[in-house]
């Protein structure tokens, strides 16, 4: 027998959108509890975050503290136990958390694009390999090249340098061009432009290449080195890690499986983020990529709506227009340009957990029937990893939902309160 | 002096600061590899997040943990390279 907990408002996830909707619904309603599956809260942004009391991350922190939000870490959810009931499962079990209002924080992953040698141990995505630098992996003395697309690579990178790494080099596979559009509207945005600012004081005299990418990684039973590519020239750099990932994509494999309506990869949300499942909000990275500011508005808006006051909601609408705007910008800037589609050969895989490679793939003619005939996405990830690279490379649309939304332990699915196992359909 | 933890990767006795994680904790120790993948190719973390699988190992005798997400804790017993 599992335990059931009952909320007026559950948050899922613990990054700066579940924080903000956590507070901004604990202040209005009594019983409010953020779930988790990290061993701590702060999401990807703010993990093990050393922060001055000053900071957005220690205010909100403080902020929370203060409210009585029930954290459970962790924790994953991963299927509907009935209506408006979820079933999550932990290292010690699994439990079942009731809620009136469910706020979906999601959040994002990183988006890899295979390319030969990816699969290498020491290739990671630059959000991972900050991850686990935060996680008590020293850097000192490793060199690292950094490569992919978006404003990550770069604050990637800063932290990487502060740990003790020396970043051999950035690669941005955006032009110049785009970039300094880009950075025309940062001025717009006097926060940003000061992060802006101080990445580049904390980069200084690391080289920053624009339309330049990693054409292959090389190495024997380990990363050894990268080989580059920009216009006709390659070259090879010698690294002990290659931190790499291709702008972010949103986490909404949740909503999809509660129902929620998921257009162009995002979650559709209306004014006051409620999906289009009654009871269901969803805020941040999992609407559409907008970065931390974004999420924080989001959340906000999430939280008070799920409270039932609107009116508070309202008072941010106005700057939720503006950082959507903003994050349309940086889509246009960061876009994938076609030439990454010709990264991976026939034999380089692009399904890791079930080793399929492009060629295989290039048989099909859809993600269903590759799915069917060559296993791709029928892994442990479920596809998480590999559908964003093929939706980019074959153009397929990818329909990869199915519960248990994570895989999870066979007594997970066989305990319940009631003894009956969780619906799966 | 850190406050440290003590764990065996492999039957071999480590120690690592308290709240590194278990693929921290792996690479510290030296290996980059944690696992085979099915045709055979070694592998490490990759999304360092929870979300790609890459870095599941052995922990006590439960397979298919994801050590990216998993702290370290006194005694705690990891299996890679399965």
């Amino acid at each position: 027998m599992s335990e059931r907990s009952e909320f007026d408002v559950l948050v899922v996830g613990g990054g700066p959108a579940g924080i903000a909707a956590a507070c901004c619904a604990a202040e209005a309603t009594p019983r409010v509890a953020i779930v988790d599956d990290n061993p701590a809260l702060g999401g990807q942004i703010w993990r093990d975050e050393p922060a001055p009391s000053t900071s957005q991350s220690a205010i909100w922190y403080q902020r929370l503290a203060r409210l009585p939000v029930q954290i459970i870490a962790g924790t994953r959810a991963f299927a509907q136990a009935g209506p408006h009931i979820l079933v999550a499962e932990s290292e010690d079990g699994v439990c079942e958390l009731a809620f009136r209002k469910l706020i979906l924080a999601t959040g994002a992953r990183e988006r890899f694009l295979p390319f030969p040698g990816w699969t290498l141990p020491n290739v990671m995505g630059a959000g991972g390999l900050q991850a686990l630098a935060r996680s008590g992996l020293t850097m000192r003395g490793k060199k690292i090249v950094v490569a992919g697309t978006g404003p990550l690579l770069l604050a990637a990178a800063a932290h990487l340098r502060q740990s003790g790494a020396e970043i051999c080099l950035i690669a941005e596979q955006a032009s110049r061009r785009h970039l300094i559009v880009f950075s025309v509207r940062l001025v717009c945005h006097s926060s940003k432009l000061q992060d802006a600012l101080a990445l580049r004081r904390e980069l200084a005299g690391v080289p920053y290449l624009t339309s330049c990418w990693p054409a292959a990684a090389q190495g024997k039973e380990k990363l050894e080195s990268v080989m580059l590519r920009r216009g006709a020239k390659t070259w090879s750099v010698d690294c002990d890690y290659l931190a790499c990932g291709f702008h972010l994509v949103p986490n909404t494999e949740l909503a999809a499986l509660l129902g929620c309506g998921v257009e162009q990869g995002r979650v559709r949300v209306d004014d006051l983020q409620q999906t289009t499942v009654p009871d269901v909000h969803c805020a941040g990275e999992p609407t559409g990529i907008g970065g931390l500011e974004l999420s924080l508005v989001e959340g906000q808006i999430a939280g008070h709506a799920a409270a039932g006051a609107p009116d508070a909601a309202r008072g941010l609408f106005a700057k939720r227009k503006g950082l959507r705007r903003f994050a349309a910008g940086m889509d246009r800037a960061f876009a994938l340009r076609p030439q990454l589609r010709s990264l991976p050969q026939a034999d380089t895989l692009v399904c890791r957990c079930e080793d399929v490679p492009l060629g295989r793939l290039r048989e099909h003619s859809s993600w269903r029937a590759a799915k069917l005939l060559t296993r791709c996405g029928m892994g442990p990830c479920q596809g998480r990893v590999c559908a964003p690279a093929v939706e980019f490379l074959l153009g397929w649309n990818v329909e990869s939902v199915r519960p248990p939304v994570f895989p999870v332990r066979v007594e997970s699915l066989t305990t319940t309160v009631t003894g009956a196992p969780p619906t799966l359909s | 002096m850190p406050d440290l933890v003590q764990m065996t990767i492999n039957g071999v006795v480590v120690r690592v600061p308290r709240g590194s994680t278990v693929a921290a904790a792996v690479l510290l120790a030296g290996s980059s590899n944690l696992r085979r993948s099915v045709s055979g190719e070694l592998r490490g973390p990759l999304c360092g997040m929870g979300i790609c699988f890459e870095c599941r190992v052995a922990i006590d005798g439960r397979q298919h943990v994801r050590s990216c997400q998993l702290l370290c804790r006194e005694g705690m017993e990891v299996t890679i390279g399965v």
